[in-house]
């Protein structure tokens, strides 16, 4: 049901990078778990609205007022890589 | 055959909010500030961190789009757009989808498709070379702006050439800072415009194929990279090729266009309505109120101004389309309540417009007060100095500021006494018969002589046209 | 002195008050306990070592196992992945800091599958977690270290996370009492996402009595958290010893005809039941004729939601990184060395539902499948004041067992998701012991007791009256000695 192609789609908009070994099992695996959530598909759905949360709350907001930021070097302390105060990346451009 | 394709172009801005908060967290926003010194775990995405949204932020927003004369939706939602960049530190954007806060507006003849808040993204600047095998740069990221509360506002294709879409960007701007809900600058990103550009035989209902300039960052840029896209299209469509879907980045100084991500991976943002957040459903008495609260906008400026101050259609958008002009004008019209406000619309258009560009300012950062500027326009009205010399005190006013009396005195610019004038009028007639009788006898340009032996008398000081009158009226025409 | 390791809170909280107990004794005797069960990712040096909230709130001095999905401030927090190896987050959940300040204190980090995602514990990638009961066995999961601690006298109370039935689930699996409360009633700031809309965080406790204490201090709305909305009323303390009056339902779907189900478990539930009856409640067959749609519903919601929770763990900001040439090289090593292959797998399933062409299919319609799920709950509470299912077909399985295959695996959650996709509060206590299908040890078999949204009050009043009656006394054996 999902093919290779398919995977390798999935895999690239999730930046995930599967071996051959693992684009055939995922291939696979996807496969019997969407055939088994396909059984809703025969489902009357028409008419039914779709639920996004389960709490019907509206409007919850916060007034527009300054919180502490982190220290600089506290923000930086987990990241594998930083420079001049900053998140340091390999380029998107390369 | 190029007469006949015609250009339309939609446009789709990005505004960031003044707020005093970011859209989901409570870091304070600073233009300029050092990078990073504004950042918190929900801003930089840390695990379990959850976003809260800043109330001003959607008050801002709901003012935008009753000021664009929008429909507020009673109960929109955000969503989650997904992609991958480091200046995105959760992987997606909060932004809205499906049901905008606001559609179908209006504003100066162009139609408002829809105006949805989201949050920006970070800062990133490539840096150069590492020097590493095959020469790839790193980039620094800044998450100081991550999160700044945007509003997009996307127009319909309504544009149909590239001054017009700067034109109405302009009004976008005025209006937006009108409202002052943002700083509206292009040079610091807090207004950032996108074109979509197709071209089409004029005859033909149907758009052509769209494409899409990015991040043009000043309104010139914007002209000046529409203007650029379509002649590219119309060369790929006179030498009978088709236009392809892309989005394309303008380089202003070569002014060429190119491609800005490969096609290679198709976009596929993947929405799904955002689970940490709750809808925003605003009352119809708080659009009510925010309608209510909008101040005058510049299209109900203009129309105040030709309809109650008699102004030109051309004057009264000039000025109405430019805030801090039309507060210029407005406070120089209630300083001067004796001069005409149309004489004193030209003069701010005209000549102040002019003389401040050339010292590269705004008319209000110039030295001249709105009230000397009305106060010199009195003098002219009264004949206490001809147009010449009242340009010069102009002059003066922007580069040194003063009261404009004390500088035509000083400058010895003065009409005179109007007696003095009808003297020195009654000598030149008497001392040149001959154009006297030339005159009299329907000659009409022969009162260019006389008029030129008063000029000389006054050193230019007289005017023209009440020199004119006096000599008409001193020979009985 | 009795051995504070067979204490409850709420009996340890007695003798503290009457003196025969102090707080750092009863606290080092976690502390020292050898954990033999791979329970704990970290754990905190002894009673001096570890922030508390004082000496006056309801659970002063009561030691507390955190699942590793909660971030504390500057205490190594990893959702049991190696992407987050090494991370010591900036602040501290919600929930942790309102046991702190009822007087909690930190124990440990506990083991779970990495990022919550799956049954079994199996799927940490700091080690398997072993049943307390069987060590060849699963704890379940995903708050597998949650139920052993406690299970296995490493913490006389814990808290975890339950999506579609990670607290019930290893509650039952290892014996002992677990609760989902209502959505939105306790904040999820700060806890670490997986599928937000399901999330919740609840406690895991040796009894009823207890899981009443832990759940009364940790509810309550958060500004950080635009979903909470806290309890209506203060959670009661449960005394109650029958059902009088009460309408107990027993949904066929998830009862006696479902899936998968052991006969074990049957037999234990049967009893149980019935014993509901005595108690005085009125007991009758009911319906939830879509409730057997949630698996499928789930594994659509579930995983489209943590494909875009889980984008995050990009080695920018924090966690591990793969050093590479290009951007996009650079996040696809990082994310492809630092996930296991559940979480690959779910994120892949999700992006997939979640990709052009396909969200209706499957997004919209699992979506609409939860509003049917939601509205046969509704209208069992028309009939009943509560239902009652077996929490899990199974009683503990064998380590590995299921690992080959991803939908037995989430098959295990059968009898739970359906709550969770309504929002509705549950309790798992342990009701009986019976072996595995195919023979083995006699192991624990939960009752899952479900209410109303907000009505846990109730549903622990309930639930007190039958852990009292069923009187499950059984414990296994705990390790002894100091670590
Ligand atoms: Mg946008
Ligand atoms: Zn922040």
């Amino acid at each position: 049901m999902i093919d290779r192609e398919q995977v390798l789609h999935i895999a690239r908009l999730a930046r995930l990078r599967l071996d051959d070994q693992e684009v055939e099992r995922m291939a696979a695996e996807l496969s019997g778990i969407l055939e088994h959530v396909e059984a809703i598909g025969e489902l009357d759905l028409e008419g039914v609205e779709p639920t996004t949360h389960v709490v019907a709350l509206e409007n919850v907001l916060r007034a527009d007022v300054p919180a502490p930021s982190l220290d600089r070097e506290r923000a930086l302390a987990g990241a594998p890589d930083s420079a001049s105060g900053s998140f340091r990346v390999p380029s998107p451009q390369a | 055959m190029s007469a006949e394709l015609v250009p339309t172009i939609g446009l789709e801005i990005h505004v960031q909010l003044l707020t005093r908060t970011k859209m989901f967290c409570g870091c304070e926003l600073e233009f300029g500030a050092e990078p990073n010194v504004h950042t918190c775990p929900v801003c930089l995405g840390h695990p379990g961190t959850l976003p809260v949204p800043n109330e001003q932020a959607i008050e801002s927003a709901i003012r935008i789009a009753v000021a664009l004369g929008c429909e507020v939706a009673p109960r929109s939602g955000f969503h989650r757009k997904n992609y991958f960049y480091p200046d995105l530190p959760k992987g997606y954007q909060i932004s809205q989808f499906d049901v905008p806060l606001a559609t179908a507006g209006r504003l100066g003849g162009v139609r408002i498709h829809r105006v949805h808040l989201e949050e920006d993204a970070a800062k990133l600047s490539h840096v150069g070379e590492t020097g590493r095998i095959h020469g790839s740069g790193a980039s620094l990221v800044d998450f100081n702006r991550g999160g700044t509360p945007l509003v997009e506002i996307v127009t319909e294709p309504d544009i149909d050439d590239p001054a017009a879409a700067r034109e109405w960007l302009a009004l976008l701007r005025t209006t937006l800072r009108q409202l002052g809900v943002s700083d509206v600058n292009m040079e610091e990103g807090s207004l950032r415009c996108d074109a979509n550009v197709s071209i089409r035989p004029a005859a033909s209902p149907e758009l052509g194929v769209k494409t899409e300039l990015k991040n043009m960052n000043s309104f010139r840029y914007l002209e000046r990279g529409v203007e650029a896209e379509i002649a590219r299209q119309r060369e790929i469509v006179e030498s009978g090729g088709a236009v392809e879907q892309e989005t394309l980045h303008f380089d202003p100084a070569g002014g060429t266009l190119t491609p800005l991500r490969s096609k290679e991976y198709a976009h596929d943002y993947r929405y799904f309505p955002e689970p940490d957040l709750a809808p925003v459903a605003p009352s119809a008495a708080a659009v009510d109120a925010a309608r209510a609260s909008l101040p005058e906008l510049p299209e109900q400026r203009r129309d105040r101004y030709e309809a109650d101050l008699g102004l030109k259609p051309e004057v009264a958008r000039r000025l109405a389309f430019d805030a801090s002009l039309a507060a210029f004008f407005e406070e120089a019209v209630t300083a001067g309540s004796a001069s005409a406000p149309a004489a004193l619309a030209n003069w701010i258009t005209g000549d102040l417009v002019a003389l401040a560009r050339e010292r590269g300012l705004e008319p209000a950062a110039t030295a001249a007060t709105p009230a000397a500027v009305a106060a010199l326009v009195g003098l002219l009205a009264a004949g206490e100095v001809n147009r010449g010399g009242a340009r010069e005190v102009l002059e003066v006013l922007v580069r040194d500021g003063g009261e404009p009396a004390a500088i035509v005195d000083r400058l010895d610019l003065g009409a005179g006494d109007p007696d003095e004038l009808a003297a020195i009028v009654k000598r030149a007639i008497e001392e040149d018969a001959d154009a006297a009788a030339k005159v009299r006898a329907g000659e009409g340009k022969a009162i260019g002589a006389l008029v030129g032996a008063v000029m000389r008398e006054t050193r230019g000081k007289a005017d023209g046209g009440e020199v004119t009158r006096l000599i008409r009226e001193q020979l009985d025409l | 002195m009795s051995d504070p390791r067979q204490l409850t809170v709420a009996e340890a909280l007695g003798e503290i008050g009457d003196g025969s107990l102090s707080a750092d004794e009863w606290f080092d005797a976690y502390a020292e306990a050898p954990d033999e069960l791979g329970a704990y990712l970290w754990r905190a040096k002894g009673a001096g070592a570890v922030p508390t909230g004082g000496e006056h709130g309801p659970l002063a001095g009561t030691p507390v196992a955190i699942k590793d999905i909660f971030c504390i401030e500057d205490v190594p927090t990893t959702a049991g992945s190696r992407i987050l190896e090494g991370y010591a987050p900036p602040y501290t959940a919600t929930a942790v800091e309102r046991l702190l300040a009822a007087g909690a204190r930190l124990l440990g980090k506990t083991n779970m599958d990495e990022f919550a995602m799956g049954s079994s514990n199996e799927n940490s990638a700091f080690g398997d977690v072993r049943n307390p009961w069987d060590r060849g066995r699963v704890p379940g999961g995903s708050s597998g270290g949650s139920a052993a601690a406690v299970a296995g006298g490493l913490a006389p109370c814990s808290i975890g996370t339950d999506t579609g039935g990670s607290i019930r689930q290893p509650a039952a699996l290892c014996g002992v009492v677990g609760m989902k409360p209502t959505y939105g009633s306790i904040s999820r700031s700060g806890m670490i996402a997986f599928a937000s809309s399901l999330d919740q965080c609840g406690p895991l406790t040796r009894d009823v009595r207890d899981a009443a204490l832990l759940l009364g201090a940790l509810g309550g709305g958060d500004e950080r958290d635009t979903t909470s909305i806290g309890f209506p009323e203060p959670i009661a303390i449960p005394g109650r010893e029958d059902l009088e009056g009460l309408r107990v339902g027993v949904p066929s779907e998830l009862g006696l005809e479902a899936e998968g189900i052991e006969a074990g478990v049957r037999d234990v539930f049967e009893r149980a039941v019935a014993l509901c009856e005595r108690l005085g409640a009125d007991v009758a067959e009911t319906s939830l004729p879509n409730a057997r749609h949630g698996i499928s519903a789930y594994y659509v919601l579930a995983p489209a939601e943590a494909s875009a929770n889980l984008a995050r763990y990009d080695g920018v900001r924090f966690g591990m990184r793969v050093e590479a040439e290009s951007l996009d090289e650079m996040y696809e090593l990082t994310r492809s060395a630092g996930f296991g292959p559940e979480v690959k797998r779910r994120i892949m399933l999700g992006t997939y539902a979640l990709s052009s062409g396909f969200y209706e299919a499957y997004y919209g319609s699992a979506q609409r499948v939860r509003t049917l799920i939601a509205g046969d709950f509704a209208a069992a509470f028309g009939d009943f004041d509560l239902l009652v299912t077996p929490t899990s077909p199974t009683v503990a399985f064998e380590l590995g067992a299921r690992a080959a295959d991803p939908l037995a695996m989430y098959m295990s959650d059968y009898c739970t998701v359906p709550m969770s996709l309504a929002g509705l509060p549950a309790i798992s206590i342990p009701a009986g012991l019976a072996p595995p299908d195919g023979g083995g040890p006699e192991l624990p078999v939960g009752l899952q007791i479900t209410g109303p949204a907000f009505s846990e009050s109730l549903i622990l009043d309930a639930a007190h009256a039958i852990e009292g009656a069923v009187g499950f006394d059984h414990r296994p054996k705990l390790a002894e000695g100091r670590r």
